[in-house]
Order: structure tokens, then sequence, then C-alpha cells
């Protein structure tokens, strides 16, 4: 691709994340001056910080891929993506921020006061830090492969290392000023461009997003398969093609249906019916793990501590739900015109590039759709670098301080080292995932181990560390379970293959009813200050 | 919030300072406390902070349920009845209407209604607790 923006457009962003970093490092060098600094933040600055950090590459890119490739069903990921501020609203966000706790080890502590409970938070939040890093790098690899036509590890490890050296050295970590900018630099660099493309769609005619028969090429086009994958072809041919495979097609002839892919136009544009009902469960397994996990994120939680009081807290996650709502009606935009303008994604089998490719194949390669073009690459890299940012940042803070012992700067340095080494080692060998699928698995597990620990150590008096403990190891250990088998074991079909790969449906209300179980049954170790923690965690700070 | 402060009566803002230096004493326990009155208050602060956190979760689960049906209940709607899937409201089919543009709109405005609703119980409580003795 011979488009001469890109390359600086990327680079800019990366300097300026990390030019402010540095900057940002001579001005807030404690963890006090960061917080200081922070609490002067007004709740919309303070929301933008948090939807920054919050859009990562599969809200930039993964669900515009999924929308291109499986239709209406997958526009659940980005109301559940949203929704799950509001569950947080509910259930989580004036409590969490009354209680104190930077992180969820330090919730778990000062609720329960149980020592092991909190090594075992520990370990869930470096599991889901890292399973939520990995799709991060992949979205990175991806995108440079696509933009520039370099390997897919080049991108990935690129990524990786200037969010590793950025991290260890004290960048980004402390400024909310990075975060809210980089919110709206991805809005609108979903926004500017979306507003080309309809006008683009509008003078060509209107072209039908779901044409009776099916997708076709608009121009003639070359694909070069990069998946297996079996087409069949219009006159009803199957054919068997093999990475590196060239397919010619004339413009104006049908895409060939791919198996796994929604090419029928009645499957892609209406929701899966009655027959349907591993299509219904997997919805709503989807729906639990988005609405439930977004409040067991880690890199999602410590950004409520930089609200001055419960109340901020409140009204804070209320303007994220707004900015973040606002950011998820774009994604449908692209998925929807990329059925028109690059099908040839359908059978590559790239789709999550959708967004990179789109403003080109619509707009063609004058100026304005170069320029469109870097605008998005550059949001793309500050979704990148700002999710995995934050995400590293709590990985390290709770290796540094509760696994290598109470944190030097030196310590949190070598933490961050081995937090970002393992999720890129990973990356590297799961080239062949869905970025939004990932992604969806960390829900999940986040969903089935924090979200029952926080929702029923926020509401009732009755849990013990105990039947925290054996929740989140039934819930959020069978979730991990299933993630592991779906990542890295043998292939399944049906119903296993099913429950494995959306498992939020059962390991979530498993989790709720052990915890719930082994608390009554341990109940005699309720803590015996639970009811000053209950006044702590709800009465309004004024009462203090 | 602060102009309330100025007229805390002595009695009930004793309440609660006494359960939170309770909490902070059990690390460093110092039983210096007037015993009787404690008792006493405590169940009394106790009692009003369960009254707060039931009214704070019940708020939270009524909306939680306008949202689990309102939103929850789409997809086995669109299972149930495939014909209201294929209603098209300006050209454009009803489920991409309603997920892909309406929900947002939806959530913000559960979550503003959540965000006034809960602070008037918190206002309530904070009134409760600093009432005038009589």
């Amino acid at each position: 691709m011979g488009n001469g923006y890109v390359a600086p457009a990327i680079v800019a962003v990366t300097l300026i994340t990390v030019g402010i970093g540095f900057y940002g490092l001579r001005l807030a060098r404690t963890t006090s001056d960061f917080l200081v600094a922070s609490r002067a933040v007004s709740p919309t600055w303070n929301a933008a910080a948090i939807g920054g950090e919050y859009l990562s590459a599969a809200s930039f890119l993964g669900i515009a891929g999924l929308i291109l490739k499986h239709g209406v069903d997958v526009l659940w990921y980005p109301v559940g993506f949203a929704a799950g501020y509001l569950a947080l609203l509910l259930f989580v966000a004036a409590p969490l921020r009354r209680s104190g706790a930077f992180t969820l080890p330090d919730f778990c502590e000062l609720r329960l006061g149980s020592r092991r409970l909190r090594t075992l938070a520990t370990a869930f939040v470096i599991f889901i830090g890292w399973l939520y890093l990995v799709p991060q790098l992949q979205g990175a690899g991806l995108t440079m492969a696509t933009l520039t036509g370099s390997p897919y590890p080049l991108g990935a490890l690129l990524v990786a290392a200037v969010v590793t050296a950025n991290v260890a050295l004290g960048g980004m970590r402390a400024i909310t000023f990075v975060q809210a900018f980089q919110y709206w630099l991805k809005l609108t660099a979903l926004a500017v461009p979306a507003i080309f493309l309809v006008l683009q769609w509008q003078a060509d005619a209107r072209p039908a997003v779901t044409p009776v028969e099916g997708p076709t090429f608009r121009t003639a086009t070359t694909v070069v398969v990069e998946h297996p994958a079996t087409l069949t072809l219009p006159d009803g041919q199957l054919r068997q093609v093999r990475p590196g495979d060239e397919l010619t097609f004339a413009a104006g002839q049908p895409v060939p249906a791919v198996t796994g892919v929604a090419i029928d136009p009645a499957d892609w544009l209406l929701p899966s019916t009655e027959a349907d009902d591993q299509g219904l469960f997997t919805t709503y397994s989807l729906i639990l793990a988005t609405f439930l996990g977004t409040m067991g994120l880690p890199h999602v939680l410590a950004r409520f501590y930089t609200n001055p009081d419960g109340a901020a807290a409140r009204r804070t996650t209320l303007v994220v739900l707004a900015l973040v709502g606002a950011f998820y009606l774009l994604p449908t935009v692209y998925g929807a015109l990329g059925r028109i303008y690059t099908p040839h994604l359908l059978l590559t089998g790239e789709t999550d590039a959708v967004v990179l490719l789109l403003p080109g194949a619509a707009l063609g390669t004058g100026t304005t759709g170069r320029l469109l073009a870097a605008l998005v690459a550059a949001g793309a890299f500050a979704a990148f670098l700002s999710t995995s940012s934050g995400l590293l940042t709590s990985v390290a803070g709770v290796i540094s301080t509760d696994v290598l012992g109470r944190g030097s700067v030196r310590g949190f340095r070598l933490a961050t080292v081995l937090a970002g080494s393992v999720p890129t080692v990973f990356a590297l060998n799961v080239s062949g995932l869905e970025v939004s699928q990932v992604v969806g698995l960390a829900f999940a597990v986040a969903a089935s181990s924090f979200c029952p620990l926080l929702v029923l150590g926020i509401w009732w008096r009755g849990l013990t560390a105990r039947g925290a403990a054996v929740g989140v190891l039934a819930g959020g250990g069978a979730a991990a379970a299933a993630v592991l088998v779906t990542v890295l074991g043998p292939p399944l079909a049906g119903w296993p293959a099913t429950l494995l790969a959306q498992p939020a449906a059962w390991t979530v209300p498993l989790a709720f009813t052990v915890m719930v179980a082994v608390s009554t049954a341990t109940r005699r170790h309720v803590p015996t200050d639970v009811g000053a923690t209950m006044l702590r965690l709800h009465a309004p700070e004024a009462l203090r | 919030m602060v102009a309330a402060d100025d007229r805390v009566s002595a009695r009930t803002r004793i309440v609660l300072a006494d359960v939170v230096r309770r909490e902070s004493d059990s690390e460093h326990p110092r039983i210096e406390h007037p015993r009787t009155e404690l008792a006493e208050q405590t169940r009394v602060g106790e009692a009003l902070v369960r009254g707060l956190v039931r009214a704070q979760l019940s708020l939270a689960l009524r909306l939680w349920l306008v949202v689990a049906v309102g939103l929850g209940g789409l997809p086995w709607l669109f299972a149930i009845a495939p014909s209201v899937g294929r209603i098209t409201v300006l050209g454009v089919h009803l489920p991409w209407v309603l997920l892909g543009g309406l929900s947002f709109p939806f959530l913000v405005l559960v979550g503003w209604a959540y965000v006034r609703l809960a602070e008037r119980n918190e206002q309530d409580f904070t009134d409760l607790i600093q009432r005038p003795e009589r």
C-alpha cells in the first residue's frame, strides 16, 4: 500500500504519547502527585480518560470486522461493552470509590481482610490483564501488516516494545490528559472518515448494503487467501483454498460463500431465530460477559480512584457511558459499508482490517482517501497504545507490589518487562483468532471472578473470605479453563464448542451460587467489622 | 453538603464518628469509649446504614430489571417472533435501529435516572442523620 501519510501519522501519535509521558514523568513522580493532580480534574475529563483507556483495538477494529462478517447478531458486542458501564454505575462505582481501594486485590483485603484471597485476586488480575493484552498486540500486528506490508510479528513486537518501555520509564500512567486526548483522537479518527464514507455512498447512488444476490465485487479484484477455507462458488461448486492462493474476480461478480461467514443477506441482516438455540445461547452469554465483565477489568477500576468522592465517581461513570455509547455508533457504519466496498475481506478472513481499508477502498487513492486512511491508522494506534499502557500499568503494579514484594521503582520496571513479555509471546502465536473473540473471553473471565466478588462484597454482609475464594476459583477457574481450551486446545464442534467459546452464561451463575453457598456455610467467619465497612462503602462522604 | 455540616446535631454526629473510629481501632485496639452509649448508638447507626444499603440496592436492581427486560428481551423476541426483525424503519431493519442506535441513549437515560435517584437516597440519609434532635 503506497500511502505516504500513514507512517507519519502513526509515528506522530506514538511520539506525542511517549513525549507527553516523559514530560509527565518530570511533573508527576509519586503516586500522591498523581492523585492530587487527578483530583483537580473534572468528571468530564476523567470520563474521557476512562473512555480513552477503555476503547481498545477490539472496539476500534474488531467490532466493525465482526459486523462485516456476522451481521446483526454481533451488534451485541458494542451494546454490551457500553452496558458494562451501566452495571458498573448501578452496582459498583460509588461504593468502590468510597472503599478507597486502588486495585481489586486492595478491595479484597479491605473488605474481607484475607491475605490469601488477595493473592488469588492478584493471580486473576494478571491472567485477565494478559488475556486482554494479547488482542491489543494482535491488532497492532494486523494494522502494521495491512498498512505497510510488514510481517505480522513486527507490528506486534514494535507496539509491545514501545508500550513496555513507555510504562517502565514512567510515562502514561499518571497522565489523565493523555488518555483523554486518546479518546477524542479515536472518536475523530472514526467519525470524520465515516462522514466522508456516507457521503461517498450517497454519491454512488446508495448501493444496497444487502443486495438480493449477496455481496458482489464493485471493481476487478485479486484476492490473496490468508486462511484455509472452503468456498462455495455461484454455480454450487465447492473449492478448497489454501493460504497464498490467488483468486481473481471481475467487477460485478458475486462473492463466493465462505464457511463461517454470513454471506447470505438474510443471515447477515436478521437476528438468529428459534431454530438456532446455540446462536441464542451465544448471544445471551456474550451479553452477560460484557455487561458484568467491565467492572472486573483491572485497568478500568484503577481509574475510579482518581474521583474525589463517591458521587463524582457516579457522575464520571455516567459521562463515560455517554462517551463510549457515542463512539459505538460508528463501527456499525464501517461494518455495513464494508459489505459494499471491501467484500474481498470476507474471503481473506482479515475482516478486522475493514476499518483500515474502507477509506481507501471507497474514496479512492486521491489525497482525501489517503489522508482519511492515515487518520484511521493514527486512531488505531492510539487505541493500542492507550489500552495496552493502561493494562500493562495495572498488571505491572500488581506484580511489583504483590508478587515481587513492596514496590521500588526498579521493581516496578522489572515487573513491567515481565508483564509485557508474556502476552507478546502469546500474541505471536495466536494470529488466527479474531481480536474480538479473545477480548470476549477476557470479559467472560472477569465477569465470572471479580463481578460476583465486587457485587456480593459491596451489597451482602454475609460474604466470607472463604466463600469469595471458592467462588472465584469455581467461576473464574471454569471460565479460564474454557478460555485455555478454546485458544490452545483442539477444535471442537456443536454444544461443547459453544459452551466453551462463550462460557459466561454458565460460569457467572456458578460463581455467584458457589460464593453464596460457601459463605452461608462459613457464616461464623463473617468479618467482625462488616458494619463499619458497609458504612464506609455506602454513606456519603459528608457524614464521615 | 457543606452548609448541612454546619447544623450537625451533637448526638447523631457521634453515632457515625464512633462507628468509623471503631473500625480504625480494630487495627490498634484501644477501648476507651463510653460503652453503654456506644452499644446503643451503634445499633441505631447500623440500622440506618442497613436501610440506606437496602434502598440503594433495590434502586439498582429495579433499574437493572428495566435494562434486562428492555434490552435483554430483544434476542428472545427476535427468536420467537422473527417477523418483528423484518420490520423496517426508514429502510433500516428494526434490530439494527434498536441495537446499533437506540440502545445507547437508552442506557444513558437509565444511568442518568440512577444517578439522580441514588443521590436523592443519599440526601435523605444525610438529612435523617443530621436532623436536629428535639
